[in-house]
């Protein structure tokens, strides 16, 4: 046995007692500071099941083909989605659609300016690091708890847990991608006497975009992989469904509605990826297919 | 009258040393003791990349550094623009001493004063032909209209007319230049910095990139300052050449200056495989005493290489000033004796 070297029971309940000083004095601040995710996630939620089903597939279909121009990926997106709609899982399909384009929305805003900042110091860059592998490790229950503390179980601790775990990957992508951009472009830019905003938004961005992308493709893979979580504290959607299925042995209905959270990952997985395949052939750095 | 006293120097460069490191100060303290830079470099581990170099070019040159790889050329010409700030020295540039300028003075004076060409063309991937000419404009704040209307006049000059859509990927290396070059020519900037814009592409293209540098250069009338590793296009295209080494200043002078006195055996090198025929103007050699009328006359800028096919027809040739006046007159045996006289292999007598 490891030796009890000093008594830590002090020093854990000082941090359970902070947290519930947090809930009972800032409880109704920060959940109406987190009104605002509520009300976008909400409304997307509301607009994806007010369009009719097969407008939402000519959508899908229609990006896919722009993306590709070939007939190959709309007919995978096409009969994946028609899965999602024969199978009973159109409108948690819908749900769990949201969820996802609200968390990777957010982890937009957030994680590319913080990556803009990493890519720009690297003193920040030290300080950041490690606290994205705290996020992608942590066990997201141990953070769950708190929010549902705090907000109570629902869609905000939900869609937080999503945002914490679908954002490492687009900051540091995009930390990367601004890295790499060729030092020789840069200077030319440099030459002409760009400001720093003027090279960042002229240059810079647009030559790290692909990898930027890359970076949107990760969290939207991310965000989908944390629905089952995120349906145990009130998320809804296809989670739900995996859940019911595991507490009701009745394995058909976890099967189904897993295998519809495989289809829109690849649905969305495959598009992205085309958007960013046809972004990098339009720089010349890779041949169109 | 600039603040060094100097009229019509377009660029003035007086003892600017740049040392690479984490303290330059104090790998300079020691330099200043002297002490060599290899010693500089065993005991403190900094790089010495200019020592003490002092230019002067006067505007309307096209004035050649010309070095091998890792002689501090490159870095000297980032120095003119600051891409590089100097460890210490001035650098005075029409009349302004860009070391002592403000990040905003800097910027305004890149914007107006300045403009590069780049070994590795640093063009915009994602960005038009028309668009990458244009972008210089664009940051110095240019309207649109205007500045595609400048692009589009750039690109027809150096031959790239009908390419403006195209991306920069699409193009060959030599085209891919010629976009680099336009958008510093779009600048309409007095003064040009080439940083071995040449070197890239292949012989036969490069050749004719000089040749389009030279006739610009005429009807332009800009300073330009060009960074090469390549004697011959060092004497093709330098109204005067600096030879770089070790990041020092081995010789300054026109090209027939170095062809014919080289300063030390590492010139000596590059003047022993030189096209001397090409390096030597016929006025240097030719008889300005002998004015009897010839069937024929070339300009008094002519080179050896000019003249020599005209031998086979006449006996001699006249050489004209730029009135068209007689000012001498050359014979092939004046020729052959100048370019044998320098060839440090072959027996004078």
């Amino acid at each position: 046995m490891f030796p009890q070297l000093f008594d830590t029971r002090p020093m854990r309940r000082s941090v359970d007692e902070a947290l519930n000083w947090v809930v009972r004095n800032w409880g109704g601040e920060l959940e109406a500071a987190a009104f605002p995710l509520l009300m976008l996630l909400s409304s997307i939620e509301r607009l994806l099941i007010a369009i009719p089903w097969w407008a939402v597939i000519g959508i899908l279909v229609g990006l896919a083909w722009l993306a590709t121009r070939t007939w190959k990926l709309p007919l995978i997106v096409f009969v994946s989605l028609m899965f999602l709609g024969v199978m009973e899982l159109w409108r948690d399909a819908m749900v769990t659609t949201a969820l996802m384009l609200t968390a990777t929305l957010t982890a937009i805003v957030i994680s590319i300016p913080v990556g803009v900042w990493m890519s720009r110091s690297t003193r920040v860059r030290q300080i950041v690091t490690p606290v994205l592998d705290l996020m992608q490790t942590m066990p997201s229950f141990v953070y769950l708890i708190p929010t549902v503390m705090i907000f109570g179980p629902g869609k905000i601790p939900a869609l937080l847990a999503t945002i914490v775990y679908a954002s490492p990957p687009l900051m540091r992508l995009t930390d990367l991608g601004l890295r790499n951009v060729d030092p020789a472009v840069m200077e030319a830019s440099r030459a002409f006497g760009d400001t720093p905003t003027q090279r960042l938004f002229g240059v810079q961005i647009p030559l790290a975009l692909p990898t930027i992308l890359a970076g949107v493709n990760q969290t939207t893979m991310m965000a989908l992989a944390m629905v089952v979580i995120a349906s145990m504290i009130g998320a809804g959607g296809l989670g739900y469904q995996v859940l019911q299925g595991i507490g009701r042995l009745e394995v058909s209905r976890g099967l189904f509605a897993g295998l519809g959270i495989v289809v829109l990952a690849i649905v969305f997985d495959r598009i992205t990826q085309a958007y960013g395949k046809r972004l990098q052939a339009r720089f010349g750095l890779s041949e169109v297919r | 009258m600039d603040v060094l006293g100097n009229t019509d120097l377009a660029i003035a460069m007086r003892g600017v040393t740049k040392i690479f490191g984490p303290d330059p100060q104090s790998a300079l303290a020691l330099m200043r003791k002297g002490k060599s830079k290899d010693e500089v470099q065993a005991e403190t581990g900094h790089v010495v990349g200019l020592d003490d170099v002092t230019l002067d070019v006067e505007k309307g040159q096209i004035f050649v550094v010309m070095g091998l790889s890792g002689s501090g050329k490159s870095t000297l010409i980032r120095h003119v623009n600051r891409l590089i700030d100097p460890t210490s020295g001035e650098i005075v540039v029409d009349g302004a001493d860009v070391t002592q300028m403000s990040l905003d003075q800097l910027r305004t004076f890149r914007r107006t004063q300045i403009a590069m060409v780049f070994q590795k063309f640093g063009l915009l991937p994602h960005r038009s032909v028309l668009d990458n000419v244009a972008y210089g404009l664009e940051i110095r704040g240019i309207k649109k209209a205007e500045r595609l209307e400048k692009a589009a006049h750039w690109i027809h000059v150096v031959g790239l007319s009908g390419y403006e859509k195209v991306r920069p990927r699409q193009l060959s290396g030599g085209q891919q230049q010629r976009v680099g070059l336009a958008r510093a020519l779009a600048m309409d900037t007095e003064i040009l910095l080439m940083d071995e814009a040449f070197s890239a592409l292949d012989p036969l293209i490069r050749s004719g990139m000089q040749d389009q540098l030279i006739e610009l250069q005429s009807s332009l009338n800009k300073t330009i300052l060009f960074i090469t590793h390549d004697f011959d296009e060092a004497l093709k295209i330098g109204n005067r050449i600096a030879v770089l080494k070790d990041g020092a200043v081995q010789q300054v002078g026109k090209p027939e200056e170095i062809v014919l006195h080289p300063a030390n055996e590492h010139i000596e090198e590059f003047v022993r495989d030189v096209n001397k025929a090409r390096a030597i103007h016929v006025r240097t050699i030719m008889d300005r005493t002998n004015l009897e009328p010839c069937e024929l006359m070339v300009p008094e800028d002519a080179r050896c290489e000019d003249v020599l096919p005209l031998f086979a027809e006449h006996k001699w040739v006249g050489v004209a000033n730029a009135e068209g006046k007689q000012i001498g007159q050359i014979t092939a045996k004046q020729v052959i004796t100048a370019l044998a006289r320098y060839s440090p292999d072959v027996p004078t007598q």
